[in-house]
Protein backbone atom coordinates (compact mmCIF):
# COMPACT_ATOMS: atom_id res chain seq x y z
CA UNK A 1 0.00 0.00 0.00
CA UNK A 2 1.10 3.49 -1.10
CA UNK A 3 1.16 5.83 1.98
CA UNK A 4 4.08 7.61 2.82
CA UNK A 5 6.16 10.75 1.13
CA UNK A 6 9.75 11.28 1.16
CA UNK A 7 12.27 14.08 0.24
CA UNK A 8 14.62 13.75 -1.03
CA UNK A 9 17.86 16.68 -1.22
CA UNK A 10 20.97 18.14 0.33
CA UNK A 11 20.85 18.37 4.25
CA UNK A 12 20.54 21.84 4.85
CA UNK A 13 17.15 22.75 2.56
CA UNK A 14 15.33 19.01 3.15
CA UNK A 15 15.64 19.04 7.09
CA UNK A 16 12.64 21.83 7.10
CA UNK A 17 10.43 18.97 5.92
CA UNK A 18 10.98 17.09 8.99
CA UNK A 19 9.12 19.27 11.18
CA UNK A 20 5.78 18.82 9.49
CA UNK A 21 6.29 14.53 9.09
CA UNK A 22 7.64 14.26 6.01
CA UNK A 23 10.31 11.67 6.03
CA UNK A 24 13.89 13.15 4.47
CA UNK A 25 16.63 11.38 2.85
CA UNK A 26 19.81 13.37 2.34
CA UNK A 27 21.27 12.99 -0.77
CA UNK A 28 23.69 14.73 -3.38
CA UNK A 29 25.26 12.02 -5.44
CA UNK A 30 23.31 11.27 -8.39
CA UNK A 31 23.66 7.04 -8.19
CA UNK A 32 23.05 7.35 -4.50
CA UNK A 33 19.50 9.37 -5.45
CA UNK A 34 19.27 6.23 -8.06
CA UNK A 35 19.37 3.63 -5.64
CA UNK A 36 17.32 5.70 -3.02
CA UNK A 37 14.06 5.95 -5.16
CA UNK A 38 14.64 2.00 -6.11
CA UNK A 39 14.30 1.35 -2.54
CA UNK A 40 11.77 4.02 -1.45
CA UNK A 41 9.38 2.74 -4.77
CA UNK A 42 9.94 -0.71 -3.26
CA UNK A 43 8.94 0.60 0.35
CA UNK A 44 5.34 2.06 -0.48
CA UNK A 45 6.55 5.32 -0.95
CA UNK A 46 3.29 7.20 -2.92
CA UNK A 47 4.81 10.78 -3.22
CA UNK A 48 8.51 11.70 -3.39
CA UNK A 49 9.83 14.94 -4.16
CA UNK A 50 13.00 15.67 -5.05
CA UNK A 51 15.37 18.50 -5.52
CA UNK A 52 15.25 19.64 -8.92
CA UNK A 53 19.10 19.78 -9.40
CA UNK A 54 19.16 15.71 -8.59
CA UNK A 55 16.02 14.81 -11.04
CA UNK A 56 17.77 17.10 -13.70
CA UNK A 57 20.76 14.73 -13.35
CA UNK A 58 18.93 11.16 -13.14
CA UNK A 59 16.22 12.54 -15.64
CA UNK A 60 16.35 8.89 -17.28
CA UNK A 61 15.04 7.11 -13.87
CA UNK A 62 12.83 10.00 -13.24
CA UNK A 63 11.27 9.57 -16.73
CA UNK A 64 10.60 6.22 -16.58
CA UNK A 65 8.28 6.30 -13.13
CA UNK A 66 6.28 8.75 -14.95
CA UNK A 67 4.62 5.57 -16.96
CA UNK A 68 3.36 4.13 -13.43
CA UNK A 69 0.60 5.65 -11.28
CA UNK A 70 2.65 5.56 -8.12
CA UNK A 71 5.21 6.58 -7.21
CA UNK A 72 4.78 10.20 -8.05
CA UNK A 73 7.97 11.48 -8.09
CA UNK A 74 7.95 15.12 -8.18
CA UNK A 75 10.93 17.71 -8.50
CA UNK A 76 10.90 21.04 -6.86
CA UNK A 77 13.55 23.67 -6.33
CA UNK A 78 15.03 23.06 -3.02
CA UNK A 79 17.70 25.10 -3.17
CA UNK A 80 17.50 28.84 -3.28
CA UNK A 81 17.51 28.78 -6.96
CA UNK A 82 15.68 26.22 -9.19
CA UNK A 83 16.85 25.15 -12.63
CA UNK A 84 13.50 25.31 -13.93
CA UNK A 85 13.41 21.94 -14.57
CA UNK A 86 9.77 20.88 -13.47
CA UNK A 87 8.66 23.87 -15.47
CA UNK A 88 10.54 22.28 -18.60
CA UNK A 89 8.86 18.91 -17.70
CA UNK A 90 5.32 19.99 -17.94
CA UNK A 91 5.92 21.52 -21.39
CA UNK A 92 7.87 18.64 -22.33
CA UNK A 93 4.22 16.88 -21.93
CA UNK A 94 2.49 19.57 -23.33
CA UNK A 95 4.14 19.04 -26.29
CA UNK A 96 4.34 15.18 -26.44
CA UNK A 97 0.54 15.48 -26.14
CA UNK A 98 -0.58 18.23 -28.09
CA UNK A 99 2.31 18.29 -30.95
CA UNK A 100 3.42 21.74 -30.38
CA UNK A 101 3.29 23.90 -26.94
CA UNK A 102 0.83 26.22 -28.08
CA UNK A 103 -0.11 26.65 -23.65
CA UNK A 104 2.80 28.16 -22.25
CA UNK A 105 4.23 30.04 -25.26
CA UNK A 106 3.13 33.10 -24.76
CA UNK A 107 4.88 33.70 -21.48
CA UNK A 108 8.65 32.89 -22.95
CA UNK B 1 -0.49 1.49 -52.01
CA UNK B 2 0.37 -1.96 -50.26
CA UNK B 3 -2.08 -5.08 -50.50
CA UNK B 4 -2.47 -7.77 -47.80
CA UNK B 5 -1.53 -11.36 -50.07
CA UNK B 6 -4.67 -13.17 -49.07
CA UNK B 7 -6.49 -15.25 -51.74
CA UNK B 8 -9.30 -13.58 -53.88
CA UNK B 9 -11.99 -15.52 -52.56
CA UNK B 10 -15.63 -14.94 -51.09
CA UNK B 11 -14.67 -15.76 -48.17
CA UNK B 12 -11.52 -13.48 -47.65
CA UNK B 13 -13.54 -10.84 -48.99
CA UNK B 14 -16.55 -11.45 -46.44
CA UNK B 15 -13.56 -11.37 -43.80
CA UNK B 16 -12.10 -8.53 -45.22
CA UNK B 17 -15.20 -6.22 -45.28
CA UNK B 18 -15.75 -7.40 -41.60
CA UNK B 19 -12.60 -6.41 -40.57
CA UNK B 20 -12.99 -2.92 -42.83
CA UNK B 21 -15.97 -2.46 -40.60
CA UNK B 22 -14.17 -2.83 -37.50
CA UNK B 23 -11.36 -1.03 -38.22
CA UNK B 24 -13.36 1.97 -39.42
CA UNK B 25 -15.44 1.68 -36.22
CA UNK B 26 -12.47 1.54 -34.08
CA UNK B 27 -10.51 4.10 -35.96
CA UNK B 28 -13.83 6.54 -35.15
CA UNK B 29 -13.93 5.67 -31.63
CA UNK B 30 -10.63 6.47 -31.06
CA UNK B 31 -10.70 9.63 -32.59
CA UNK B 32 -12.84 10.68 -30.35
CA UNK B 33 -11.58 9.58 -27.34
CA UNK B 34 -8.00 11.45 -28.21
CA UNK B 35 -10.20 14.44 -28.64
CA UNK B 36 -11.43 14.54 -25.32
CA UNK B 37 -8.61 13.34 -23.60
CA UNK B 38 -6.89 16.53 -25.29
CA UNK B 39 -9.75 18.43 -23.85
CA UNK B 40 -9.00 17.35 -20.22
CA UNK B 41 -5.24 17.47 -20.55
CA UNK B 42 -5.42 21.11 -21.27
CA UNK B 43 -7.24 21.85 -18.12
CA UNK B 44 -5.17 19.68 -16.10
CA UNK B 45 -1.84 20.72 -17.69
CA UNK B 46 -3.09 24.50 -17.00
CA UNK B 47 -3.91 23.48 -13.51
CA UNK B 48 -0.65 22.10 -13.18
CA UNK B 49 1.41 24.69 -14.57
CA UNK B 50 -0.53 27.37 -11.91
CA UNK B 51 -0.10 24.80 -9.39
CA UNK B 52 3.53 24.99 -9.74
CA UNK B 53 3.96 28.76 -9.76
CA UNK B 54 2.58 29.13 -6.78
CA UNK B 55 4.50 25.96 -4.72
CA UNK B 56 7.50 27.26 -6.34
CA UNK B 57 7.10 30.30 -5.26
CA UNK B 58 6.09 30.28 -1.55
CA UNK B 59 8.59 27.21 -1.31
CA UNK B 60 11.22 29.58 -1.75
CA UNK B 61 9.86 31.63 1.03
CA UNK B 62 9.94 29.11 3.42
CA UNK B 63 13.10 27.93 2.82
CA UNK B 64 14.47 31.29 3.23
CA UNK B 65 13.32 31.82 6.42
CA UNK B 66 14.86 27.82 7.20
CA UNK B 67 17.81 28.94 6.29
CA UNK B 68 17.80 32.37 8.05
CA UNK B 69 16.85 30.95 11.55
CA UNK B 70 19.88 28.32 10.59
CA UNK B 71 21.75 31.21 10.54
CA UNK B 72 20.83 32.72 13.70
CA UNK B 73 20.50 29.42 16.09
CA UNK B 74 23.25 26.99 15.91
CA UNK B 75 23.20 24.11 13.86
CA UNK B 76 22.75 21.97 16.70
CA UNK B 77 19.70 23.59 18.17
CA UNK B 78 17.73 23.67 15.06
CA UNK B 79 18.57 19.93 14.45
CA UNK B 80 17.76 19.49 18.28
CA UNK B 81 14.32 21.41 17.31
CA UNK B 82 12.77 19.93 14.63
CA UNK B 83 14.48 16.17 14.34
CA UNK B 84 11.27 14.83 16.10
CA UNK B 85 7.99 15.91 14.46
CA UNK B 86 5.04 15.88 16.21
CA UNK B 87 2.88 14.57 13.41
CA UNK B 88 3.04 11.91 10.78
CA UNK B 89 1.53 12.57 7.70
CA UNK B 90 -0.06 9.88 5.95
CA UNK B 91 -1.75 9.44 2.70
CA UNK B 92 -4.65 7.87 1.59
CA UNK B 93 -4.10 6.59 -1.85
CA UNK B 94 -6.21 5.09 -4.65
CA UNK B 95 -6.52 5.34 -8.50
CA UNK B 96 -9.08 7.16 -10.53
CA UNK B 97 -9.95 6.61 -13.77
CA UNK B 98 -9.51 9.14 -16.76
CA UNK B 99 -10.81 8.06 -19.83
CA UNK B 100 -9.63 4.63 -18.64
CA UNK B 101 -6.24 5.42 -17.69
CA UNK B 102 -6.03 4.78 -14.00
CA UNK B 103 -4.27 8.16 -12.75
CA UNK B 104 -2.94 8.16 -9.02
CA UNK B 105 -6.14 10.09 -6.33
CA UNK B 106 -4.11 11.01 -3.25
CA UNK B 107 -5.60 12.61 -0.08
CA UNK B 108 -3.89 13.92 3.32
CA UNK B 109 -5.06 11.44 6.16
CA UNK B 110 -3.06 13.18 8.89
CA UNK B 111 -2.68 11.26 12.13
CA UNK B 112 -1.66 14.55 14.79
CA UNK B 113 -0.19 13.16 18.07
CA UNK B 114 -0.16 16.46 19.41
CA UNK B 115 -2.57 19.16 18.67
CA UNK B 116 0.36 21.80 18.33
CA UNK B 117 2.19 21.40 15.12
CA UNK B 118 5.69 23.22 16.40
CA UNK B 119 7.50 19.97 17.56
CA UNK B 120 10.06 22.67 19.66
CA UNK B 121 9.20 24.82 22.31
CA UNK B 122 9.26 28.48 21.71
CA UNK B 123 12.83 29.71 23.90
CA UNK B 124 14.97 27.77 21.92
CA UNK B 125 14.74 28.81 18.42
CA UNK B 126 13.62 32.09 16.47
CA UNK B 127 10.65 33.53 15.16
CA UNK B 128 11.83 32.57 11.36
CA UNK B 129 11.89 28.64 12.26
CA UNK B 130 8.16 29.29 13.28
CA UNK B 131 7.38 31.03 10.01
CA UNK B 132 8.95 28.61 7.75
CA UNK B 133 7.44 25.52 9.42
CA UNK B 134 4.29 27.02 9.26
CA UNK B 135 4.18 27.75 5.60
CA UNK B 136 5.69 24.63 5.03
CA UNK B 137 2.51 22.98 6.57
CA UNK B 138 0.26 25.04 4.33
CA UNK B 139 2.37 24.25 1.47
CA UNK B 140 2.33 20.63 2.39
CA UNK B 141 -1.79 20.35 1.08
CA UNK B 142 -0.57 21.95 -2.34
CA UNK B 143 2.46 19.83 -2.97
CA UNK B 144 0.82 16.76 -2.40
CA UNK B 145 -1.96 18.28 -4.78
CA UNK B 146 0.88 19.22 -7.31
CA UNK B 147 2.22 15.76 -6.88
CA UNK B 148 -1.28 14.69 -8.35
CA UNK B 149 -1.74 16.83 -10.79
CA UNK B 150 1.83 16.20 -11.91
CA UNK B 151 1.63 12.48 -12.35
CA UNK B 152 -1.86 13.14 -14.06
CA UNK B 153 -0.71 15.36 -16.90
CA UNK B 154 2.00 12.75 -17.17
CA UNK B 155 -0.06 9.63 -17.64
CA UNK B 156 -2.66 11.32 -19.91
CA UNK B 157 0.36 12.72 -22.11
CA UNK B 158 1.58 9.83 -22.36
CA UNK B 159 -1.84 8.12 -23.73
CA UNK B 160 -2.90 10.64 -25.83
CA UNK B 161 0.83 9.72 -27.42
CA UNK B 162 -0.15 6.67 -28.10
CA UNK B 163 -3.43 6.75 -28.29
CA UNK B 164 -2.33 9.14 -31.61
CA UNK B 165 -0.33 6.73 -33.05
CA UNK B 166 -2.79 4.19 -33.33
CA UNK B 167 -5.02 6.46 -35.00
CA UNK B 168 -2.79 7.46 -37.20
CA UNK B 169 -1.92 3.69 -38.13
CA UNK B 170 -5.59 2.95 -38.48
CA UNK B 171 -6.56 5.88 -40.90
CA UNK B 172 -2.97 6.32 -42.97
CA UNK B 173 -1.99 2.19 -43.24
CA UNK B 174 -4.60 -0.23 -42.09
CA UNK B 175 -7.77 0.74 -43.19
CA UNK B 176 -6.62 2.11 -47.08
CA UNK B 177 -4.56 -1.26 -46.65
CA UNK B 178 -8.06 -3.02 -46.44
CA UNK B 179 -10.02 -0.94 -48.61
CA UNK B 180 -7.01 -1.76 -51.35
CA UNK B 181 -7.37 -5.43 -51.01
CA UNK B 182 -10.81 -5.64 -50.90
CA UNK B 183 -11.01 -3.54 -54.26
CA UNK B 184 -8.30 -6.11 -55.66
CA UNK B 185 -10.48 -8.98 -54.87
CA UNK B 186 -13.75 -7.84 -56.16
CA UNK B 187 -11.85 -7.12 -59.58
CA UNK B 188 -9.96 -10.66 -59.34
CA UNK B 189 -13.38 -12.35 -59.23
CA UNK B 190 -15.24 -9.99 -61.92
CA UNK B 191 -12.70 -11.17 -64.28
CA UNK B 192 -13.03 -14.68 -63.03
CA UNK B 193 -16.45 -14.24 -63.93
CA UNK B 194 -15.76 -12.93 -67.03
CA UNK B 195 -13.67 -15.33 -68.41
CA UNK B 196 -16.08 -18.44 -67.40
CA UNK B 197 -18.91 -16.59 -69.21
CA UNK B 198 -16.45 -15.75 -72.05
CA UNK B 199 -15.41 -19.64 -72.07
CA UNK B 200 -19.08 -20.80 -71.81
CA UNK B 201 -19.43 -18.82 -75.22
CA UNK B 202 -17.31 -20.34 -76.41
CA UNK B 203 -17.76 -23.67 -75.93
CA UNK B 204 -20.97 -23.34 -76.97
CA UNK B 205 -20.24 -21.91 -80.48
CA UNK B 206 -17.89 -24.96 -80.75
CA UNK B 207 -20.43 -26.95 -80.25
CA UNK B 208 -22.76 -25.22 -82.89
CA UNK B 209 -20.20 -25.35 -85.26
CA UNK B 210 -19.81 -29.52 -84.85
Amino acid sequence: MYNRIGVIGNKDSVLAFNAVGVEVFDCTQPEHAKELIKRLSKEGFAVIFIAEQLAEQISDVVTRAKTQPYPAIVAIPLDKEGTGYGMRSIKKDVEKALGIDILFNRED
Amino acid sequence: MAQLKVNPTRMELKRLKERLKTSARGYKLLKDKTDEMIRRFVVIARENKILREQVEQELGIALQGFVFSRAVSSNQVIDEAIIMPNRIIELQCNKRSIMNVAVPSIDIKEQSVAQDMYPYSFTSVTQELDNSVEILDKLLVKLIKLAEVEKTCNMLADEIEKNKRRVNALENVIIPQLEETIKFIKMKLDENERSATVRLMKVKTMLEQN
